[in-house]
């Protein structure tokens, strides 16, 4: 809105600053407040960091990650399938895209347990709620890529003589990939929610199992040491998605 | 997203007559044909009522559930809760986002760091909300609030600084002051924007309600379908789902009927 004025810092610096305060207050705080339930920076990062060499925590992380993984692959393909079934042609779209954004619409966390009667107390059921969060974003994303494409490309390769798989191959891949992307970034935190969510209800392993058991025992240090570290490689998976949003996006 | 660009060309590419007919058949064949095996495959029992009550046992359910009002006790808690939450959600977030855009200098500062929490999935801060707040009303609030803080907050600040800038320009040269800045430029032009954002924010903060209450929850309508589902009442179950995506449903549709009008103007 105002232009900024000169000799303030970069905004990475101020960002930083901001952060840093913000972190100290978390310190200032944690000391002043109940320890049942606080705990100061220093002592997340000392007592509540170690958590990471028991062996039930990294057994955690390891099935939630594998979930996550599975969840994710899962969701791009049947996220794809759908998503180009649906762009196949004007009267698939049609028909097809209303009662796919009808699915969309249900929110997913009302049928919760009956993904656990259906898929068990296991990672099945996980897996399975993670892809019922992933695989709607990448959908949605790929008919609205679809759909973006002009018509004048469709119409030249057809007058050219291109066969449907070349039309397919040389145009709709192509001009598909940045929304791709855009999907698969979306589906990511997705799928990461669906996955905690069941992890959460469900009362057996994994990191959101976990983060719940610590927060029952109340042991804060743990608890945000779990937490910290899990919005951390949220971020990560986040940013990593962006840049390769934008490095295959480039090209258009 | 071109979500909206690709609705508006999906328009121009019009159907013929008996194609569109052709289309809302199948449409209507898709959901009569999901009825049809529901039917078909619990009218003997071949998939056992536990797993997939009758649909007219769910539908009876459902029915009583409305006439009989027996939903209302968790209803009103979770209407109660988010009562609170959204609202906290929509002023807190509006607040701060407005505080952040004031300066073009703030949105560069602060904006990343908004969209990067937006990336966590705040559920795994519930546990925290239960271990300081209880298992109560409370925890529920506190978790709502939280989860529509970051949407709202996130599109109040790409809202105003999005404006164009040939818009404030006109205005500082007519001579505007800074409360006709404001109220005549940009608060209608980011309207679009930030209303987008009372919805999501109202929406997310609803779900993660009914989240926190399947999770650990006394009362509440998310409660009440766990309850169900561990008390086997599979019929029961299945009616409060369903009874639940429409309170969803109708909900959304409000918000966004009250979305487009309002951004319309």
């Amino acid at each position: 809105m105002i232009a900024a004025p000169r000799k303030l810092p970069a905004p990475w610096v101020l960002r930083t600053f901001v952060v840093l305060i913000l972190l100290l207050v978390w310190e200032i705080a944690g000391r002043h407040g109940s320890q049942l339930l606080f705990s100061p920076l220093s002592k997340v990062l000392t007592s509540g960091l170690q958590i990471f060499a028991e062996a039930e925590v990294l057994e955690a992380l390891k099935t939630t990650a594998w979930i996550l993984v599975v969840g994710f692959v899962l969701s791009v393909a049947i996220g794809l399938v759908l998503g180009l079934t649906v762009s196949m042609s004007r009267f698939t779209y049609q028909t097809f895209l209303p009662v796919l954004l009808l699915l969309y619409a249900i929110p997913q966390i009302t049928v919760l347990p009956l993904f656990v009667l259906y898929f068990g107390s296991g990672p099945a059921s996980k897996v399975a709620f993670g892809v019922s969060h992933g695989m709607f974003p990448i959908a949605v994303s790929v008919i609205a890529g679809v759909q973006g494409i002009k018509p004048l490309l469709v119409t030249s390769a057809i007058s050219m003589g291109a066969s449907r798989w070349q039309i397919f191959r040389r145009i709709t891949l192509p001009y598909l990939t940045p929304s791709l992307f855009t999907g698969m970034r979306l589906a990511s935190t997705a799928t990461l929610l669906g996955v905690l969510l069941a992890e959460l209800y469900v009362s057996a392993g994994g990191i959101g199992h976990l983060t719940r058991r610590f927060g029952e025992n109340f042991q804060p240090d743990k608890l945000y040491a779990l937490i910290a570290a899990l919005s951390l490689m949220a971020i990560l998976i986040n940013e990593t998605m962006r840049m390769l949003e934008r490095r295959y996006s480039r090209w258009l | 997203m071109s979500g909206a660009s690709s609705a508006g060309q999906a328009l121009t590419l019009r159907l013929s007559k008996s194609q569109k007919r052709l289309s809302l058949l199948v449409k209507i064949g898709v959901l009569v044909a999901l009825l049809a095996i529901w039917h078909l495959v619990t009218v003997d029992e071949f998939v056992s009522p536990f797993f997939l009550p009758k649909p007219d046992e769910v539908l009876r359910v459902f029915f009583n559930i409305i006439v009989t009002g027996q939903a209302w006790p968790d209803l009103k808690v979770t209407l109660f809760e988010f009562a609170l939450a959204g609202p906290i959600a929509v002023i807190a977030g509006g607040a701060v986002g407005f505080l952040i855009s004031l300066t073009r200098y703030g949105t560069r500062a602060f904006e990343p760091i908004v969209s990067s929490v937006y990336a966590i999935p705040i559920i795994i801060f519930y546990p925290v909300s239960v271990m300081a707040l209880g298992i109560g009303p409370e925890s529920k609030i506190a978790h709502g609030a939280l989860f529509g803080f970051f949407p709202m907050c996130l599109s109040t600040i790409q809202g105003f600084s999005r404006v164009d800038p040939l818009y404030i320009r006109l205005a500082h040269s007519t001579g505007a002051s800074k409360s006709q800045l404001f109220w005549r430029i940009m608060l209608p032009a980011a309207a679009p924007t930030i209303l987008t954002g009372v919805r999501l924010g109202l929406m997310l903060s609803f779900l993660a309600i009914i989240g926190g209450e399947t999770i650990a929850s006394l009362e509440g309508i998310g409660h009440r379908i766990v309850w169900y589902a561990e008390g086997m009442q599979t019929g029961n179950m299945f009616a409060y789902i369903v009874f639940v995506i429409m309170v969803a449903v109708l909900m959304n549709t409000a918000l966004s009927f009250l979305e487009i009008r309002r951004g319309r103007q």
